[in-house]
């Protein structure tokens, strides 16, 4: 049987009709037409998937789309400050070629986010750490901690400016 | 994934009596992280799945000098991970919840979820059992306590009735002069399951073991207390040679399968090496 629940996703509340078996990831996509979350194994190895839900980085295929009633959820779509302006990860990515075939780019960045909210400046291990459950089979990861570090360094001497 | 019927009771009382109505069909869903890959894997078809995080009073995390550490069904293992009083007086079992899965996982997972799966290579079960945590378990017939050391009894089982599901574990206060360590060992150091995991907690009178555990991860149906390996050091000065007899015992008492992750033989020898790094480790915490 299907239900209704009512949801914030990336800063706009909305409602989702799920049948219970149904994951956040499918309903994020199908439901929520929000295709940038990509599905890659499903089963919370590769977190290509990785969404913030409450604050928190989150393998949305292991989240069921019940549990997250009133919950506030995060997409890569609502990390952008606005329409037309690109988040300084999404940047910084462009600019270190962090991204090949872009498939795991969504989750990276999410999960890149999520820890700079956490840690503004995080060191390259603690970056690596924190992107233990974000698999890339493209560009061997130094780009990718490269863009973070970039934008780590960025924001905090915007930060320090202000 | 298969179709299931979706239960959120607000009560203790009422999730146990949604799992006597199951009969074994309906399953507890607390992170989900092991669940839901296993519905969708086909190893499990329930036909009722029973969320439990609209229940309060079990998402504890708190410590107290005197009874020790409670750990609620609803405490992630992030929550535990990141816990500065785990770090401290809780190490072994500080380690485990920061070498598991990812943070994506551990955002979700519970450790109580992770004991009630009761997989052989578990991470979170012997550093617990090497503490001597006991599970605070609610059923239909009220509450009962037992050992976690006593909590599994086959991969994948358990103890726990039908109608019964695991709502707190305790934890004692680790006396002074007490050392504990987990060592994890497998391909890699992130996203991977122990091939071999050894858990010591050992305190220290003066330069003597007064008490020992160490419990093996990965080298029998479940994790197994490596008792004649504490007995070469019980009551005994820990001297290099006594380490080696207790890894010696270790070796002789892990029962290991060979498989994806590591043969048997390989197993046996790490055991031995594990255990003796494992107690040199708390030995030095403990002092």
């Amino acid at each position: 049987m299907k239900q209704v629940i009512c949801v914030t996703i990336n800063r706009e509340a909305c409602e989702l009709v799920v049948e219970p078996h149904r994951s956040l990831l499918d309903a994020l996509r199908n439901e929520g037409g929000l295709t940038g979350t990509k599905k890659g194994c499903d089963v919370g190895e590769c977190g290509s998937c990785t969404v913030i839900l409450d604050g928190k980085p989150v393998c949305s295929c292991l989240v069921l789309a019940a549990e997250v009633e009133g919950a506030e959820i995060v997409t890569i779509e609502g990390i952008q400050p606005s329409a037309d302006v690109l988040h300084p990860l999404q940047d910084n990515f462009m600019k270190c070629g962090a991204a090949q075939c872009g498939f795991c780019t969504p989750g990276i960045i999410v999960a890149a986010k999520a820890l700079l909210d956490e840690n503004p400046l995080p060191s390259a291990d603690e970056i690596r750490f924190a992107l233990a459950g974000n698999i890339c089979r493209c560009t061997g990861y130094t780009k990718i901690i490269e863009a973070i570090e970039l934008t780590a360094r960025e924001l905090n001497a915007n930060a320090v400016a202000a | 994934m298969s179709r299931f019927d979706y239960a959120e009771p607000t009560t203790l009382d009422e999730a146990a009596s949604l799992l006597r109505h199951g009969g074994g069909r309906a399953t507890v869903l607390a992170g989900g992280t092991d669940l839901l890959v296993q519905i969708r894997e086909r190893v499990r078809a329930p036909a009722q799945v029973v969320n439990i995080k609209k229940i309060l009073g079990i998402d504890q995390l708190e410590f107290d000098p005197e009874l020790g550490l409670t750990i609620g069904a609803l405490t992630t293992t992030r929550a535990v991970e990141t816990s500065a009083v785990v770090r401290t007086r809780y190490a072994g079992l500080h380690s485990a919840t920061v070498h598991f899965a990812s943070i994506q996982v551990r955002n979700r997972a519970t450790v109580v979820g992770n004991v009630c799966r009761a997989s052989p290579s578990a991470d979170t079960l012997p550093p617990l059992i090497a503490d001597g945590a006991t599970a605070r378990i609610h059923g239909s017939g009220g509450v009962r306590i037992i050992a976690v050391a006593d909590f599994c009894t086959g991969p994948g089982k358990t103890v726990l009735a039908a109608d019964e599901l695991v709502t707190h574990l305790h934890i004692p206060a680790p006396p002074p002069h007490t050392g504990k360590v987990y060592l994890k060992h497998g391909r890699r150091m992130e996203m991977e399951l122990a091939t071999v995991g050894v858990a010591v907690t050992l305190t220290l009178d003066g330069d003597v073991c007064s008490e020992i555990r160490i419990v093996l991860a990965a080298v029998a149906p479940t994790p197994l207390r490596a008792l004649a390996a504490e007995a070469a050091l019980r009551q005994r000065r820990v001297t290099p040679a006594a380490i080696a007899a207790a890894a010696d015992a270790a070796m002789a008492e892990a029962r290991p399968i060979g498989d994806v992750r590591g043969s048997a033989d390989y197993r046996r020898q790490m055991v031995g090496v594990l255990t003796r790094r494992a107690i040199e480790q708390a030995l030095e915490a403990a002092r």
